[in-house]
């Protein structure tokens, strides 16, 4: 399990600079916060927002890698949504997407529906699931200086590799993207592929 | 794709289980569909069984209820590969519950032996026992011989848990018996065995 | 939406399911019961589960009876989508197995991707056998859930309360 560190860093800070130099990168974000992170950083016509779909984001991001295998592709999801749908972990393992990297922003908390706890507020250790499930990389963030050390490894260590930041679950202002389903559908695909 | 080479291991499922329920005591015992149900059911056609012979993933939530309701009896989860891999979140849930009388056993033959012997997930590298030990499991083991059986029944049986068990075992269809498997007429069964209130 | 509103209901629901004698309360959260899971986590007597996944508790709510427990699964409609499966469970062995469902996808609902599976969640669950009722007046919330409660418990059969998002609110919501 987990050791216990103090939790200091701000989730809107550190997606923030998770996708400052984004490039051509790909990402799927799970509903609710990460999604808000994600659209107050800055929108982009290659992000794919979940809305719904809980405990689909990693797999979202899977079906998406293996179709694109030249770019890199992003998942980044909350602790809640991963848990959801956990076993994902094991069918990208056994894929071995090499474009793939999955970073959970992890505040230990529900928090769209009330901030209860979730399992990694009581010991659950996404990473090490994410080991035994086969990720080579499978690392916990709780620092600035680990989260500087993180980056690249999103961005361009052969995937796939598994992310754990630990964030506070102090309140954010909410910014939402588009969320009509046809026009993030669209938006992307014309974005990535020159047709819809 | 069937698994078609066959597995460094030697452990026979009917074996490991009947083993295993030898020394059961007054346990309660819940299988998931597959194999288990049939390996449980010829060893040990107990009333304290729960046969499971759908809800795949379900079984592991299935006994954590009766160890809530019965803290006092040990209840064993005998399940395969593929179904616990379809409800694996359930491993974090139990972690996070600590329920001192569950033991869950894996009788692992890489394999959805039930459906035509198609690979799963544990055979390419998957570790279910990894994957139990992060979500808070504080006993685990991973058994590949008929020692290391021996070794861990007194753990399986008595450790306080929750416990949590891979058996490596040779990928090789037996036979089906005839397991009881009315849902109404088992449950029944089951729950007047556990209880002692009559059915 | 007047919060107090929504916490009066849910203290009503919460002493039906003492009385109906319920010790585990299973869920994966959603904002409508918020304080129904805070009641259940306080009560010493009660286990409250807190899930990955909604399927995770029609199972534990069958090990619950199993074992001599009565036991409630409270979650919003999406979650009705992961359950389905699980449901043949309870309804081959006819296990007791009472759902609080909170609704989205309906009364004022702003997120469109709540859409599709609020508005099937109805027929879906009464095509997997469930016993449902609606609910969309705050006053007769207990009741209902009293009256579910006898129907699961006594009658033996799964029964869902479907909250109505009339009653649990709108506004402010973004899940
Ligand atoms: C199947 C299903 N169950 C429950 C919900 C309600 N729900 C929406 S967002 C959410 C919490 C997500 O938590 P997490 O992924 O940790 O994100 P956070 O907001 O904490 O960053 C829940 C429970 C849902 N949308 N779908
Ligand atoms: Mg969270």
């Amino acid at each position: 399990m987990a050791a216990r560190r103090k939790i200091t860093l701000d989730r809107r800070k550190v997606v923030g600079q998770l996708l400052k130099d984004r490039g051509d990168l790909l990402l799927v974000t799970g509903l609710g916060a990460p999604t808000w992170d994600a659209a107050a950083v800055g929108d982009h016509p290659n992000n794919f927002y979940l809305w719904g779909g809980m405990g689909g984001a990693v797999l979202t991001g899977l079906g998406l890698a293996l179709a694109q295998p030249k770019r890199r592709v992003l998942v980044m999801t909350g602790d809640g949504e991963m848990l959801m749908g956990v076993g994902g972990l094991a069918t990208v393992a056994v894929q071995k997407p090499s474009n793939l990297a999955i970073c959970i922003i992890d505040n230990q908390r529900y928090g769209e529906t009330g901030m209860q706890e979730t399992h990694t507020a009581h010991g659950v250790d996404l990473p090490a699931m994410a080991a035994g499930a086969g990720f080579q990389t499978a690392l916990t963030v709780y620092t600035a200086k680990e989260l500087s050390a993180a980056i690249p490894v999103l961005h361009s260590q052969p995937g796939p590799v598994f992310i754990d930041i630990k964030v506070t679950d102090s309140p954010q202002s909410m910014t939402l993207p588009p969320r009509d389903g046809p026009t993030l559908k669209h938006r992307f695909r014309e974005n990535l592929l020159g047709q819809i | 794709m069937a698994v078609k080479s066959k597995t460094p291991y030697t452990l026979q499922r009917r074996k490991v289980v009947q083993r295993i329920l030898e020394d059961r005591g007054d346990a309660a015992v819940v299988t998931g569909i597959g194999n288990a149900v049939h390996d449980v059911a010829s060893a040990n056609d107990d009333p304290k069984n729960m046969y499971l012979a759908g809800i795949m993933g379900g079984a592991a939530m299935v006994a954590f209820g009766v160890a809530l309701a019965q803290p006092k009896r040990r209840i064993l989860v005998i399940t395969g590969d593929g179904e616990l891999l379809a409800g694996i979140g359930s491993l974090a849930t139990i972690g996070v519950e600590q329920p001192k009388n569950l033991s869950i056993i894996v009788i692992d033959n890489q394999a959805y032996g039930a459906t035509g012997n198609q690979h799963t997930h544990t055979g390419r590298g998957v570790d279910l026992v990894g994957i139990a030990a992060a979500s808070g499991f504080k006993k685990t083991a991973l058994i590949t011989t008929e020692a290391e059986l021996e070794a861990e029944l007194p753990r399986i049986h008595n450790q306080p848990g929750p416990y949590f068990a891979v058996v490596k075992v040779v990928s090789k269809t037996s036979p089906r018996i005839n397991a009881p498997k009315d849902g109404t007429y088992v449950s029944r069964r089951f729950r007047a065995a556990v209880t002692g209130e009559s059915a | 939406m007047a919060t107090k509103k929504k916490t009066d209901w849910s203290k009503d629901v919460f002493k039906v399911l003492k009385k109906a004698d319920v010790q585990q309360i299973a869920y994966v959260p959603d904002a409508g019961h918020t304080s129904l899971i805070k009641m259940a986590i306080a009560d010493n007597a009660i286990k409250p589960v807190s899930l990955t996944s909604e399927q995770e508790g029609v199972a534990v709510l069958a090990g619950a009876w199993l074992g001599g427990e009565a036991g409630a699964l409270l979650m919003q409609s999406s979650g009705v989508g992961n359950v389905i499966n699980m449901l043949g469970m309870a309804n081959e062995c006819r296990f007791p197995l009472l759902m609080l469902v909170t609704m989205r996808g309906e009364w004022g609902e702003f997120n469109p991707w709540q859409v599709p599976m609020g508005q099937a969640t109805e027929s879906v669950l009464e095509a997997s056998g469930v016993i449902v009722h609606r609910v969309d007046e705050p006053s007769e919330i207990a009741e209902t859930v009293e009256a579910a409660a006898k129907l699961a418990f006594e009658g033996g059969r799964m029964v869902a309360v479907l909250i109505g998002q009339r009653v649990v609110g709108f506004k402010d919501w973004t899940k």
